[in-house]
């Protein structure tokens, strides 16, 4: 029985008068991925917005590997092992790909104000990081600009697997790529599931949360409406289950 | 823009990166040429005068001239590349200068030692910029109307504390800093250049400097990754009001006076040298060395104008006309 990395519970959060979570509970085991689904709208990105530190939920519980934990801004939560992949990837354009990598967590020499980077040392790291890749980048040095879709969602993946992370959130990680580089994005999900990750992934391709997914949480209004092994489940089961056809049993 | 990036992609997985590809992939950079393109326009200008009257432009009196009056808008341009680096703009450098001036004098006035009547125009500039910074990234408002407010509130602030009139300041070690020179180098520039090198160590060889360009290039993903915007925002624009309540000590020892009225060729030039060191308005790239070179350059310019002759109605248009050329060729060279 593996532990669970991540436990989420009454997980509420209003905007105004808008509930956008109604008391969501989720939970991920370390070494599975655990897929997240649900229509526009449904709480999906307010819920990992509130893991990651980017909102403070108004009420709920979250533990990692089973100690309540409670943070008010992304840096804390990426002190407690929680690393976010966004849409938007997070990668500073004009930056080079070892200082995104190293981005807030740049490593110093000296004492003081007299603290200066030591960017020789961050530029191996950052080679020895991308090693690993099975996507081409063509230097650690290059600017995050010029790369492809898929090298930035290397990068991005990269750096939210490489700081000793518990868990790892990706929205729609594969949502910008072609059918090539999506293959190599879903290979780097799987090796980092077994390095024993724990990874929650948001995703609207149905096929890919098939493949990809342990176990799978279906939201709707803010609501968890179902939780389920991904064995047990198929793409016309998940539909009805997101548009409200099906009601499935709230399951744990 | 879509084949080339293809292209780049397709040779890049094509297999061995040489140093000479790494260098090559440098001179597509539009980057790189908009940092080098200050260093050849000020090479252009010297060469371009120097030949039009080489006995008057190239002699090192006049070189010496043009270092002394290019110090003192190098400290300010230090201050404008932070705050553009950033994505925003500080229109107060030049009156906060002229509030510096006047608490200076206030303080001289009142018997104050010299360095603490420094000090003290320091803290009031600095002030002013904590304001702005704190206004800016608090309230959230646009940078542009906070320092147009700050512009205002710094030039009437010095009017009420001065009465509008300006003091005398004799002091023979401050107007020292502004007569003597070391190996025909003025004092002034030792001290423009000592902040230079500061400025560059801090935006390439500190966290800071790392954070400042990553909230100037994607404010966003720079809050993601946990960088303070409002903490940036404020170290920023205090710099740059620190700067110019120091940079009016150093005025004072040129003129010898602190004078109330504001010196508003300062805040265009500022901007100038920023626009023209390649320093990109939208924030998040930025070089310290490139808009000093362009305010040695707008320095050399007016002054070489001046030996041929050319009256100052000119030199304004002339400097609008570079910063306006520079801009667009920057521009044309992103694309």
């Amino acid at each position: 029985m593996t532990e669970l990395a991540i436990e989420c519970k009454d997980i509420r959060k209003s905007f105004g008068s808008v509930e956008a979570l109604r008391g969501v509970s989720i939970s991920a085991k370390a070494g599975e991925v655990t897929a997240i689904v649900g229509d526009n709208g449904a709480g999906k990105s307010t819920l990992i917005k509130c893991i990651s530190g980017v909102y403070n939920a108004d009420s709920g519980e979250i533990k990692i590997n089973g100690k309540a934990v409670k943070f008010n801004n992304p840096e804390e939560s990426r002190s407690f092992g929680i690393e976010t992949v966004y849409q938007t990837l997070g990668l500073i354009e004009d930056l080079a790909i070892w200082q995104n990598l190293f981005l807030n967590r740049e490593l110093t020499v000296g004492i003081g104000p007299a603290r200066l980077l030591d960017k020789r040392k961050m530029r191996e790291k950052s080679k020895d990081m991308l090693k690993n890749l099975d996507v081409y980048i063509p230097s650690v040095k290059a600017r995050t600009r010029g790369l492809s879709g898929g090298q930035r969602q290397a990068v991005a993946i990269c750096r939210a697997a490489g700081w000793g992370s518990k868990v790892v959130i990706m929205d729609e990680p594969t949502a910008a790529l072609g059918v090539k580089e999506t293959a190599k994005v879903e290979e780097l999900i799987k090796r980092m599931k077994a390095q024993g990750l724990a990874i929650l992934l948001i995703s609207h391709n149905f096929d890919q949360v098939l493949r990809l997914a342990d176990h799978i949480w279906v939201m709707r209004q803010g609501s968890v409406m179902s939780g389920m092994r991904a064995k047990d489940t198929n793409g016309d089961h998940l539909v009805s289950l997101i548009t409200g056809a099906v009601t499935g049993g709230k399951s744990q | 823009m879509i084949a080339k990036k293809n292209k780049k992609t397709a040779s890049a997985e094509a297999g061995a990166v040489s140093k000479f590809a790494l260098l090559r992939e440098g001179f597509k950079d539009p980057f790189f040429w908009s940092k080098w393109l200050v260093v050849v326009a000020f090479l252009l200008v010297v060469l371009i005068f120097g030949a039009l009257s080489p006995e008057a432009f190239l002699t090192t009196y006049n070189l010496n001239n043009i270092l002394v009056a290019s110090a003192i808008p190098a400290i300010i341009v230090v201050g404008q590349t932070f705050t553009v680096a950033t994505a925003g703009i500080d229109l107060s450098v030049s009156s906060i200068m002229t509030f510096g001036a006047v608490c200076f004098g206030l303080a001289f006035t009142n018997g104050w030692p010299l360095y603490q009547c420094i000090i003290f125009s320091t803290l009031a500039g600095m002030l002013c910029g904590v304001m702005n910074g704190l206004i800016i990234a608090k309230r959230q408002i646009n940078d542009f109307i906070v320092t147009l407010g700050m512009l205002s509130v710094a030039a009437g602030g010095a009017l009420v504390l001065s009465d509008g009139k300006p003091r005398q300041i004799i002091d023979e070690s401050l107007a020292n800093i502004a007569i003597n020179e070391f190996v025909h180098i003025p004092y002034l520039m030792f001290i423009a250049f000592g902040i230079v090198a500061i400025a560059h160590f801090v935006l390439f060889h500190t966290r800071f400097g790392t954070h400042l360009l990553a909230v100037g290039g994607d404010p966003d993903a720079a809050r993601a990754m946990g960088i303070s915007i409002v903490k940036i925002k404020v170290v920023v624009y205090s710099i740059s009001g620190s700067l110019a309540g120091f940079a009016a000590v150093l005025t004072i020892s040129r003129i010898g006076a602190a004078e109330p009225a504001a010196n508003t060729s300062i805040l265009l030039n500022s901007v100038a040298a920023v626009v023209l060191g390649g320093v990109s308005l939208f924030g998040g790239r930025a070089t310290i060395f490139g808009p000093f070179v362009a305010t040695l350059l707008l320095q050399a310019l007016s002054n070489g104008l001046t030996i041929l002759g050319v009256a100052s109605y000119y030199q304004y248009i002339a400097v609008g006309v570079v910063v306006i050329v520079s801009a667009s060729l920057v521009r044309t060279s992103n694309k």
